[in-house]
């Protein structure tokens, strides 16, 4: 009993002795030390990770039902442009971001339908998807920016929240309260069994009665939703609406989910996991900067970092 | 010619931590000898295997090859040194043709460049020494039938010069027609001197094609000699380790209403419509060759497959097939025949394997409550005394015949009333089968009623109450067990009959 506990501990295990381990190293820098380790710092990265995080959680979704989408940087640019379109043009705050996870969902939508429907993979309909909704994006923004006036909605990712008594800011406060209720979805409820057995044996899963077009359906859905959100919140961060944004963030949304445990061939993933993968590129982002290394430096730190946890998590499969 | 020992092993020990696998074992191959490899799933058979091509290195024993000593550090040596193992799962490049499977790693070349014509020329030779010279080299192996990818395989360990062929299971998924050409290509060799070891679950095979046996059991050799005047009975005692008094149970089947009503029906894939009926409290075996439509019809009465025409009637309704799930609510359930890509999900846990089909019976209030699921998962691994440590284990870690009672424990589970069995005892050993074979006459007992199908007429013949045949995706006869003989069920799946449809309309 104990051991299988330990077991699963032992899945998320990896991941946290890397991030408590980027934590050392960054801290141990004496130009940096003093800084580094402030609780000012860690919320400052707590929102730089908001807008990956929120897509990333779906894409665990995604990726745990043997899925990818690669169309989820375009889907959040998109969001973000049209949220600053429907502002300016004097649309409510709140429905300008209804509007903008709506057309997220539409997104994810389309990817799960042509997915299910057309029985083309998912990495080629969401590389198609990836180049439409950029194309859209830009083409609503007439290939620019989108100045929007400063609303309510612009307090969303703000350093210092107000009211104050929320000591976090609300960006933060949604990345955590979504992140319990997909990890409940995902652990807790039969849906999240189904996402489970579609990635693991799709053949099974269908022999057994589950309907696996409708679990992939909504499984893109709700990931393009978060999408969406994350799109708000980028427009949130900007106070603009850019179609030019998060460019090749797909790629860092995938890298948090696999070095979190996630296996590209489906049927594994953790939110916890993920979250982490987030927070290991944000803080290393972070502690690079501060120490002024170049921006290349980063990249090749990250993509060793990428290689690495695949391949110790492959190990301790083989051990087990 | 004269027969000389070309592989021999004296006193080969093993073990994987603190467990032995092998103990003491000696084992000893002729040239132009077939020597089968028997024992139960963990007799030790795969060690063994690994142990001769180089995969494994024994913890203590002696191997010779040809008089010398021989103690191969590599897979890679053991074939240098003219040992080739055929797996189960054969090793070939599907996009790549005949041709370059055969000659991989040893093209004729000069100077880094391909030798056609040579290389074209030991092919032709490879292939028409198997018996195959309609094969053509150019064609791409993934286009091949199964049977003849075995050949593909075969043909490289020939270009290899190996004198020791090892074959595990190669049968499992030939069908019968296959199997005997398998055995011609088995009979060449012998006469050009190799030597074959031979591992396979199905012993009536195994008696036609092998000389002489060897059985393991625990790690042990329990038994070795000629073939020739040993009986089915004798080896089955050795794999086991006791007398087997039956191996069938005593079934007294009482029918009773109809629950089950096929009316013309046609899937997708199947070449003629089907009508049968089956009642409560009867087992009804559906023999036929491989790819005669049996697996097809289960398929479209489930609804994985397409249907076409004609409909079910389940206790008194009547029921389209269109998806598993409207299936399994209308009391059906289905064990696909192959459990490994269809049947089970195996990287999952044994408990999320055998609720999968009913998970809402855990839910409360939107959530799975998962406490409740575990137990109800270890009942049944106590009911079908499936030999596991936990509800948590993965599926994959377990055997062969235990994962096939995780499958049939799913249905019982999901309270299945018509079992749609698909070759249920495939590639699970002998106590397993013996098993399954009581768990389904139980099924019966308990006025279930079960569909189920298998290439092996015997074990129809034994558990069966009535027997149909399929031949080229027509349900050609069907007969009470007495009725039928195994020369009577092999010559009905080969040939049809003309019979049928006198037969059908005599029965409504």
């Amino acid at each position: 009993m104990k051991n299988e506990s330990l077991k699963k501990l032992g899945g998320i295990l990896g991941p946290f002795i890397g991030l408590i381990l980027v934590l050392a190293i960054f801290s141990l820098m004496p130009e940096i030390s003093g800084r580094f380790l402030r609780l000012a710092n860690f919320k400052n990265v707590a929102i730089q990770s908001v807008i990956v995080a929120l897509s990333a959680l779906g894409m665990t979704l995604i990726i745990i039902s043997g899925g990818i989408d690669l169309s989820a940087a375009s889907n959040l640019a998109l969001s973000c442009v049209l949220v600053a379109y429907f502002i300016q043009a004097g649309f409510s705050p709140l429905l300008a971001a209804l509007l903008g996870m709506l057309s997220g969902g539409l997104v994810g939508f389309l990817n799960g339908f042509l997915v299910t429907r057309l029985r083309v993979v998912p990495f080629i309909v969401t590389l198609g998807m990836m180049g439409m909704a950029r194309g859209l994006a830009k083409w609503v923004a007439r290939n620019q920016k989108i100045d929007a006036p400063l609303t309510w909605l612009n307090n969303l990712m703000a350093r210092t929240p107000r009211p104050s008594w929320l000591v976090l800011s609300p960006g933060i406060w949604l990345m955590i309260i979504l992140a319990v209720v997909v990890g409940l979805l995902l652990r807790k409820t039969v849906f999240g069994r189904h996402i489970f057995a579609v990635g693991s044996n799709e053949m099974t899963a269908r022999l057994c009665g589950i309907r696996t077009d409708r679990v992939k359906l909504a499984v893109y859905t709700i990931s393009g939703i978060l999408c969406g959100l994350a799109g708000v919140m980028e427009f949130s961060r900007l106070t603009v609406g850019d179609p030019t944004v998060a460019m090749g963030l797909e790629l860092d949304i995938i890298a948090a989910v696999v070095i979190g445990g996630g296996s590209l061939s489906g049927g594994e993933g953790k939110i916890s996991g993920t979250l982490i993968g987030v927070f290991i590129m944000a803080f290393l982002r972070n502690g690079c900067t501060m120490m002024g290394w170049p921006n290349y430096f980063q990249e090749i730190i990250i993509g060793a970092i990428i290689i690495t946890a695949v391949a110790l998590d492959r190990l301790r499969h083989r051990q087990e | 010619m004269e027969q000389k020992f070309i592989l021999t092993a004296r006193s080969l020990s093993k073990s994987f931590g603190l467990t032995p696998v092998l103990k003491n074992v000696n084992f000893e191959l002729k040239s132009g000898e077939v020597r089968a490899l028997l024992g139960e799933n963990g007799a030790g058979k795969s060690t063994l295997i690994k142990i001769f091509s180089g995969a494994l290195k024994p913890d203590s024993g002696l191997m010779s090859l040809d008089g010398q000593p021989y103690g191969p550090e590599s897979p890679l040596e053991g074939r240098k040194n003219g040992l080739a193992v055929i797996y189960q799962e054969l090793n070939l490049a599907p996009h790549l043709t005949v041709e370059e499977n055969i000659l991989l790693g040893q093209e004729s070349q000069r100077l880094g460049f391909l030798n056609k014509k040579k290389n074209r020329q030991k092919i032709k030779q490879v292939l028409e020494f198997l018996g195959h010279p309609e094969i053509s080299p150019d064609i791409p192996v993934r286009k091949l039938p199964i049977g003849a990818r075995q050949v593909v395989e075969i043909g490289r360990a020939l270009v290899s010069e190996a004198r020791i062929l090892v074959m595990d299971e190669p049968t499992s998924s030939l069908s019968q027609e296959d199997t005997r050409r398998l055995f011609e290509i088995i009979h060449r060799l012998k006469t050009e001197g190799v030597g074959i070891i031979y591992v396979s679950h199905f012993l009536e095979e195994v008696m036609e094609v092998a000389d002489t046996f060897t059985v393991l059991r625990d790690g042990e050799v329990a038994g070795s000699g000629e073939m020739a005047g040993t009986s089915m009975e004798q080896l089955i005692s050795l794999m086991i380790g006791k007398r087997l008094e039956e191996l069938y149970p005593e079934a007294n089947y009482q029918p009773g209403e109809i629950i089950l009503k096929v009316g013309n029906l046609r899937g997708q894939r199947m070449t003629a419509p089907v009508s049968l009926e089956l009642r409560r409290g009867e087992v009804l075996g559906v023999a036929g060759l491989v790819g005669s439509g049996r697996t097809e019809f289960l398929r479209t009465v489930f609804g994985l497959d397409k249907l076409k025409e004609g409909l079910l009637i389940i206790s008194g309704t009547e029921f389209k097939p269109q998806h598993p799930r409207a299936s399994i609510n209308n009391g059906l359930g289905f064990l696909s025949e192959d459990r490994q890509a269809e049947g089970l999900a195996l990287k999952m846990n044994i408990s999320d394997n055998l609720t999968l089909s009913r998970l809402d019976f855990y839910t409360r209030r939107g959530f799975l409550d998962q406490q409740k699921q575990k137990a109800s998962a270890w009942k049944w691994i106590g009911q079908l005394a499936i030999k596991a440590r936990s509800p948590e284990q993965p599926v994959w870690t377990l055997s062969g015949g235990n994962q096939q009672k995780v499958a049939l424990a799913r249905l019982l589970h999901q309270q299945a009333e018509v079992f749609l069995l698909d070759e249920p005892t495939r590639g699970i050993d002998v106590l397993s089968k013996a098993h399954l074979y009581e768990l389904i006459v139980e099924l019966a007992m308990k006025q279930k009623a079960v569909i189920f199908v298998s290439s092996y007429f015997p074990e129809l013949l034994g558990v069966c109450h009535r027997i149909a045949v399929f031949h080229r995706g027509k349900l050609v006869d069907i007969r009470m067990k007495e009725k039928w003989t195994e020369e009577s069920l092999m010559k009905a799946a080969i040939a049809g009959s003309l019979e049928l449809k006198e037969k059908i309309d005599r029965m409504e």
